[in-house]
């Protein structure tokens, strides 16, 4: 459930209410931010940049716009690539959009607590190789429905039904 | 609308991954208040997500949170209060420390000060003493003078003269007390003026047929002397004493007019 009332707690700058928020998104966001760095160091920076922007902009989250998880997450995913546009970064990392998340997972062997680790090992096991590029970009990258259809070179429609079907899958194995 | 159907067209994915366009997601957002279906359906995503990409995170950034709420100068109210009290029982600590240091120090001080005044008192009491002793002696002294003298005028061979105040000094008094045998003689001079600088009394011895005046002698340092009592030798067979007030040295002749007291010796 979307915290609404820790939301619009955030947004009256209630320290507690950004403490809540931190503990439920930051690992999350960390991830997404690490996934397109693949830096620790620079990933708690902009991650630190990233929950700045999400206390000082509160207010201008609105539920009519989407999910507050989406709009936090497009905060993470436009301060990551803003790095990743720096002539430092670009002559330090290259070649990184090769990597995807699936990369991550199937490199990682200690999940934390929230997570389902059994669950995310065999799904990355079972997964499509068009599930790996449809959710690194849609999800971890944030291209729109538009820029992933262009990229995939795929019909709109076939994007929706993908993700429809990538998603789910993983769903499926956390559920069980 | 059928909701089934607009589930599973895969828009509510777009939707959380933020891949739908602005209006899109406006269409979302209202299906989404009106269907808790749908509603459900999101939050069900949108927990799958965040799972997977909590799964690619490197660690728990739980240690941010203190340097991101620093940064943003938010009070931390979970660390810094256990802190506080640490503080606050340590400053009591610090407090009480300081305080006993204080006190302490009070203390010694007034300790010393009362010693001091105690030394003070103790040389002002023996100054006192001290004088206290020399007054005892003086009196012991002046005493046994006294009794010395008492001795003296008691004596039943002494014959006492009384010299009454001339012109000069009407209310000037002395007396002669004679011991013919030891021919020595003692002026009562206490009802005599003191004399003036540069002067003295010159005490004489006098025959009267004719008149002949001798010296006996000076009554030198005449205010040092509290009896006012001085002895002197007389080897004349006086009649008559006077006393004159010369200049200090004293004169080879009484000056008359500066006779003080004169008496005659009573024959008897």
């Amino acid at each position: 459930m979307q915290p609404d009332s820790l939301i619009a707690e955030l947004q009256n700058k209630n320290p507690k209410a950004f403490e809540r928020i931190y503990e439920r998104y930051s690992e999350s966001l960390f991830g997404v931010i690490y996934n397109i760095v693949r830096d620790q160091h620079l990933a708690e920076e902009i991650l630190q940049d990233v929950f700045i922007k999400i206390w000082n902009n509160a207010e201008a989250y609105n539920d009519s716009k989407g999910r507050f998880f989406t709009w936090a997450l497009n905060i993470a995913r436009n301060a990551s690539i803003d790095k990743t546009r720096s002539k430092a970064f670009k002559n330090k990392k290259k070649n990184l959009t090769a990597d995807f998340y699936v990369d991550i997972l199937e490199e990682k062997n200690s999940f934390a607590n929230s997570v389902d680790a059994i669950g995310i090992k065999k799904y990355i096991k079972i997964l499509k190789p068009y599930c790996k590029q449809i959710i690194e970009l849609l999800y971890f990258k944030g291209y729109t429905q538009a820029e992933t259809a262009e990229e995939l070179d795929t019909p709109l429609g076939t994007i929706k039904t993908r993700s429809r079907n990538c998603i789910q899958s993983l769903r499926d194995i956390l559920v069980k | 609308m059928n909701i089934q159907e607009y589930i599973s067209s895969g828009i509510l994915e777009l939707y959380v991954c933020g891949a739908l366009t602005e209006e899109e997601s406006k269409e979302v957002s209202n299906e989404l208040k009106k269907y808790p279906e749908i509603e459900k359906e999101v939050e069900q995503i949108e927990n799958s997500l965040n799972q997977l990409s909590t799964a690619a995170a490197p660690y728990n950034p739980n240690q941010l949170l203190a340097i991101i709420k620093n940064k943003l100068h938010l009070v931390d109210n979970s660390k810094t209060i256990p802190i506080r009290k640490e503080n606050k029982k340590t400053n009591i600590v610090l407090y009480i420390g300081w305080a006993a240091s204080i006190a302490l120090l009070i203390g010694l001080f007034s300790v010393l000060q009362d010693r001091n005044q105690l030394r003070e008192n103790l040389n002002v009491v023996n100054a006192q003493k001290a004088k206290m002793e020399q007054q005892i002696n003086d009196a012991h002294a002046s005493a046994e003078k006294k009794e010395e003298l008492l001795a003296i005028f008691r004596d039943k061979n002494m014959v006492t003269v009384p010299l009454d105040g001339q012109e000069v000094a009407p209310e000037a008094y002395a007396a002669v007390h004679w011991d013919k045998q030891s021919k020595k003689v003692y002026i009562d001079a206490k009802n005599l003026p003191t004399p003036p600088e540069g002067k003295e009394y010159q005490v004489w011895s006098l025959t009267l047929d004719p008149l002949t005046p001798t010296s006996i002698g000076l009554l030198s340092n005449f205010s040092d002397d509290e009896n006012k009592v001085f002895m002197l030798e007389n080897i004349n067979s006086s009649q008559a004493f006077g006393i004159t007030l010369e200049p200090k040295g004293g004169s080879e002749s009484p000056t008359m007019e500066q006779l003080y007291t004169l008496g005659t010796v009573k024959t008897s």
